[in-house]
């Protein structure tokens, strides 16, 4: 496994959508990389032969009912926005599209 | 800037086309996908929501057990194998109109996967599309770009979101590259949309309405010199939602691809957005190993078992699949092959079937769909369905012209009323004035007239030439304006003649 | 004021039994906690809210449902007008939630988690609630973006965490119930070091919805009181099947007050984890570790060894698992649809950089530091040697339980390899500050019900020690029956509970810090 170096954490802080200063980011690679190693032994620790486990207690098939139950009013919804606009939470400008 | 084209015959003698599709269907559960909050189209914004869809600090999703059902439904409707166990994945990618920032999809273990539909082009030709996968999702909110020019993303000053829409399911059908659809493949992709989106209407698990999003395709185009397996680099066209849109952009991506190639340069992988008012694609957001979404098993729910008896109680209920229905509605109607086809190619079989159903004759309602409706939708550039005629309006007409109220004549000019929100058919007969003339007397005088006009005519129906009636007839016609029924005018000039009819 | 600080030190049990006797009233209990908060929160900040109008109107309508009696006081529950503090981590209607963080300050959920609704049914006063380490993310409290908590034993101290404020409230007679978070030992590890009771459900024994998620697949709501008894009443409250937890296990739930009331370990076999105690941990808390378990063999339970190898993965494997998934759970806050939005201070104005910006000013380091490894470990590329691989450990974990549990009914060890260690000591030493956690998280991983109790104080510094008892997954009861066992041999050893030796913080200062135990004054221990 390769160690986690700066541009590691630049181009992750990117995809978490963090901003970080250059200062933050040199700081963030020493601690990540410390961790990162003292994580590894994980990788060895199991043979093929191990199932993973996702769920501490196996539960299958929880399911709900299709029944109509609560909503909230536009204004319980916006209540906490930062900005809203007509009963619609406002946002600036979208850069990349899809 | 406009993308150079060549055209679709110098394409593909060139160049073979390899399609792929993902299909987006809508469930029309009455709950959202992992909430309690009604699935409800177009209400007032952020209504239709609870602390679950708008992803409040806290929340847990819980899963819509309908929504299960009806995707494994449409797995066995698509002749897929239904997994014995299947999970959500976290598919995370920041978004405004995602409100968790990560959309809960399924990833390496979809519900449906290997299966088949055998698609019918217009001419009977049967060609077998190999499904991938159907795969359970939820749907994002919805994105207003306000501001700028268009009204398009681009240069928006900033967005407004409703997050209604979020959390609504989705049912994503996958197909394998579809190989070998040659010069047919803009047919094929408008054939195959059209098949998925009867299947899912006919399931009744979705609306299954395009217009208002309900069947949202993306389709994959790649183009490779005839003769080459290996496959071209593909585009994405997202979003084409219409039957006929799906048609154009394959057809446009064909001849777009084409002229790419043919300059020597590669096909940019990358996500295409359809124009509907230009007939166009325009280059989205291109493809990069920047797309990172950092799958992994949704911690917060639990895996799906299906059961080989739940698979098969489930099997039990699905309706008649649509290739053998519409056998059965040929056999019905006693419509020949010729007639059923252009009915089924004209996109009209729904309708005629609900037309029947509201009381017309099914020589009626193919008259009527066939006959006036076909063309004018032709003509407004839309589907037939969507064109605003209900069933009874044609079953008003036609009890009018029945009853001898109004002639075909009048009905066709009625039904231009209906389109043009003048009211009902009755309505729109009384303001128009129209109204066959049903006394006989005004009849019987331009009848004589008409008659006295032209006796070498009179004498030809009295010998038995009854083909000669037409000149009569179109004389009596002229001279009331057109307002009389031409079958009473009939026989009303035989009795006059004294003739059999 | 002397008689407040009689009500103040009642156990929860006790002041049940005498609301029910209307011996005292509901008010006069919750007054009496609000009075204690402003004497002393000043000094401990356990709290970041206090709910004071709402916790009282609550306590008196308990009175008047108890002083009007019938039908309506007879179905009043037994802890109705019983206090509570809150986690932080908690969503309340009527009271800010921040999690700890500058992203939700001043949010207010427009709904209840469900162990609050619980809460509301039982008509437990609400006091308001209490500091965590942002996001849960912490083992001190220190990580809080409102200001540590400080350990009513020491004050120069960490209380614990990342509940350090639920911990501190109960061991300073702030409350005398709250509810915590159990991540990796939120519950236990501040219980441990604060000289009060915590308990880590069976995972799904109690709902999660509405408690801000960190990892999904760790995180248990959980008691924290003064007394075994007491949890197991609280437990007993929040717990049981919620449908808006997929996770949530339909069982019944064990009668775990009955449990508590009958402790007994004779015959019981009682595992000590071999990898969990010895190497790295403080002397005083071997020496208080091996004295309890002398005190269970003298009660008549048989002491055996067991060994779980693969523990020694569970720590690198929980610091991929948790932060995994923590980075996905806390993507939602963007700044959009709640909480704080920061707009970018130069360049262009768009939605992305407003998430960069709002992201990078809300959320403090140690969170940045989860939510990167988290995002590294989950990418592609790394996903099997990471996460993949994580997952693996878990499944070893479970076996070497399922292993253990089969020669033993229940394990134990030390909760925390120290003693409470001061403020800022380890707060620049990540790594040394998740090593806090080795013993309270092969727990989480493997979904397994622990429980925390007062050990006794160490000797080289007097500060409380912890002892975790282990059960096997939906077998919470066997924790309370021995649980309650040890808790009554120690009391009867220190003369009455541990936390009559801890200062009373209202007291004039130098009189204020006479130890009651053998040992160094607790504000001044020695260093470990």
């Amino acid at each position: 496994m390769a160690a986690i170096n700066r541009d590691d954490v630049a181009h992750l802080a990117q995809l978490a959508h963090i901003e970080m200063s250059a200062e933050e980011l040199d700081r963030m690679a020493g601690e990540l990389a410390v961790i990162v190693e003292s994580v590894k032994s994980v990788s060895e620790a199991a043979g093929d032969d191990v199932p993973a486990t996702s769920h501490p207690i196996p539960l299958t098939n929880v399911f709900r009912e299709d029944v109509v139950g609560h909503t909230f009013t536009a204004e319980q919804s916006l209540n906490g926005a930062p900005d809203a606009y007509e009963g619609r939470f406002k946002v600036p400008a979208i850069l990349d599209e899809d | 800037m406009t993308d150079a084209t060549l055209s679709f015959e110098e394409a593909m003698e060139k160049y073979d086309p390899v399609l792929g599709f993902e299909v987006h269907v809508e469930l029309n559960t009455k709950t959202k996908m992992f909430s309690s909050a009604p699935n409800v189209f177009g209400d007032e914004p952020n209504t239709n929501v609870n602390e679950v869809d708008l992803g409040m600090p806290g929340v847990l999703p819980v899963v819509n057990k309908t929504a299960i059902e009806s995707s494994i439904k449409i797995g066995l409707a698509l002749n897929c194998k239904i997994a014995e166990r299947c999970r959500f994945a976290r598919k995370n990618y920041f978004y405004p109109d995602t409100p968790k920032n990560f959309q809960t999809s399924q990833y390496d273990e979809p519900i449906a996967y290997d299966g088949y539909l055998d698609v019918e082009l217009s001419d009977g030709t049967v060609f077998r599309v190999e499904i991938e996968r159907a795969h359970m999702e939820e749907d994002a909110g919805k994105l207003t770009h306000m501001g700028g020019a268009t009204g398009r993303i681009q240069g928006a000053d900033y967005s407004l979101v409703d997050y209604n829409r979020s959390g609504v399911p989705l049912v994503e059908i996958v197909t394998k590259p579809i190989e070998g659809a040659g010069s047919r493949a803009p047919e094929l992709a408008k054939a195959y949309v059209a098949a998925v989106r009867e299947i899912v209407k006919n399931l009744g698990v979705s609306d299954a309405k395009m217009e208002r999003g309900n069947v949202r395709c993306d389709a994959n185009v790649s183009l490779r010199p005839h003769g080459r397996e290996r496959f071209g680099i593909r585009s994405e066209t997202k979003n084409v939602n219409s039957l006929r849109a799906v048609e154009h952009a394959v057809r446009y991506e064909i001849q777009r691809h084409a002229a790419v190639l043919d300059s020597g340069e590669p096909v940019t992988q990358e996500t295409r957005h359809w124009h509907e008012d230009t007939r166009t694609t325009t280059s989205g957001r291109a493809k990069s190993d920047a797309d990172d979404y950092r799958y992994f098993p949704e911690p917060d729910l639990v895996p799906i078992t299906a059961s080989r008896e739940w698979v098969e109680e489930l099997r039990a209920t699905l309706p008649e699949p649509p290739a053998a229905r519409r056998k059965r509605l040929q056999a019905d109607w006693g419509y020949s092959d010729l007639e059923f086809r252009d009915v089924v190619n004209a996109g009209v079989m729904d309708e005629i079937e609900e037309t029947i159903a509201a009381g017309a004759t099914a020589t009626v309602a193919r008259k009527w769909w066939m006959g006036e409706i076909v063309g004018r939708a032709k003509t407004a550039d839309v589907d037939p369905g969507q064109l605003g005629v209900a069933p009874a309006t044609i079953v008003e007409l036609n009890q009018m012209v029945e009853d001898g109220k109004i002639n075909n004549k009048m009905a066709s000019e009625v039904l231009d009323g209906v389109l043009a929100g003048e009211g009902t058919p009755a309505e729109i007969v009384e303001k128009r004035g129209l109204a066959v003339v049903s006394d006989d007397a005004p009849l019987l005088e331009a009848i004589d007239a008409a008659l006295a006009a032209q006796p070498d005519v009179a004498d030809k129906i009295r010998a038995g030439k009854l083909q000669a009636i037409g000149a009569i007839v179109g004389g009596v016609m002229k001279a009331t304006r057109g307002q009389a029924d031409a079958g009473r005018v009939k026989e009303l000039i035989l009795q006059r003649l004294g003739v059999e009819g | 004021m002397t008689e407040n600080n009689e009500l103040i030190r009642l156990t929860a049990a006790a002041l049940a039994e005498k609301l029910a006797a209307r011996e005292i009233t509901a008010v006069e209990v919750t007054q009496a906690y609000l009075d204690r908060i402003a004497a002393v929160d000043g000094k401990v900040h356990a709290f970041l809210h206090v709910n004071a109008d709402e916790a009282l109107a609550v306590a008196a309508e308990v009175d008047a449902i108890r002083a009007a009696g019938g039908a309506a006081a007879e179905e009043l529950h037994v802890l109705a007008g019983v206090p509570i503090a809150v986690k932080d981590l908690i969503v309340t209607i009527g009271q800010p939630t921040t999690a700890g963080s500058k992203i939700l300050e001043g949010w207010h959920s427009p709904y209840d988690a469900t162990v609050v609704e619980r809460l509301r049914a039982a008509k437990m006063p609400i006091l308001g609630k209490t500091n965590l380490d942002e996001f849960a993310m912490g083992s001190s409290t220190e990580h809080s973006a409102f200001g540590p908590t400080h350990n009513p034993w020491d004050l120069d101290r960490i209380p614990g965490g990342s509940g350090g404020g639920s911990a501190a409230a109960v061991a300073a007679f702030e409350a005398p119930l709250a509810l915590g978070t159990d991540t990796g030992g939120s519950i236990r590890q501040p219980g441990a070091v604060t000289g009060t009771v915590g308990v880590k459900p069976t995972y799904g024994g109690v709902s999660r919805y509405g408690a801000i998620a960190m990892a999904s697949s760790l995180d248990q709501i959980g008691p924290v009181s003064r007394t075994v008894l007491d949890s197991a009443l609280l437990h007993q409250v929040i717990g049981g099947h919620d449908p808006r937890d997929s996770t949530s296990l339909p069982d019944p739930m064990e009668d775990l007050v009955a449990a508590a009331r009958t402790g007994n370990v004779e015959g019981m076999k009682i595992g000590i984890i071999k990898e969990l105690h010895g190497e790295g941990y403080q002397a005083g808390v071997e020496n208080r570790f091996n004295e309890s378990l002398e005190l269970l063999k003298g009660a008549g339970a048989e002491i055996v060894e067991v060994s779980c190898p693969n523990f020694k993965y569970a720590l690198g494997a929980y610091y991929l698992i948790m932060p995994s998934e923590a980075s996905s759970n806390l993507a939602k806050f963007d700044g959009v649809r709640y909480g704080l939005r920061v707009l970018p201070e130069q360049g262009p104005m768009t939605i992305e950089r407003v998430m960069g910006a709002t992201r990078a000013a809300g959320f403090g380091d140690e969170v940045k530091r989860r939510i990167i490894l988290g995002t590294y470990a989950l990418s592609a590329g790394y996903y099997d040697a990471y996460y993949g691989s994580a997952q693996k450990v878990r499944t070893l974990i479970q076996r070497d339980f399922d292993a253990a549990f089969a020669k033993a009914d229940v394990l134990i060890s030390p909760t925390a390899p120290t003693t409470a260690f001061k403020l800022g000591e380890k707060l620049n030493d990540p790594l040394a500050m998740y090593l806090n956690d080795v013993a309270t998280i092969p727990a989480n991983m493997a979904g397994v019900p622990g429980l925390s109790l007062p050990g006794g104080l160490a000797d080289e510094d007097g500060l409380p020690v912890g002892i975790q008892l282990l059960a096997p997954a939906r077998q919470d009861a066997r924790l309370y029956r021995v649980g309650a066992v040890l808790e009554s041999l120690l009391e009867a050893q220190w003369g009455g509970p541990l936390l009559d030796r801890a200062p009373s913080l209202t007291a004039p200062s130098l009189t204020d810090s006479a130890p009651a135990v053998a040992g160094a004054p607790a504000s001044h221990g020695g260093s470990h």
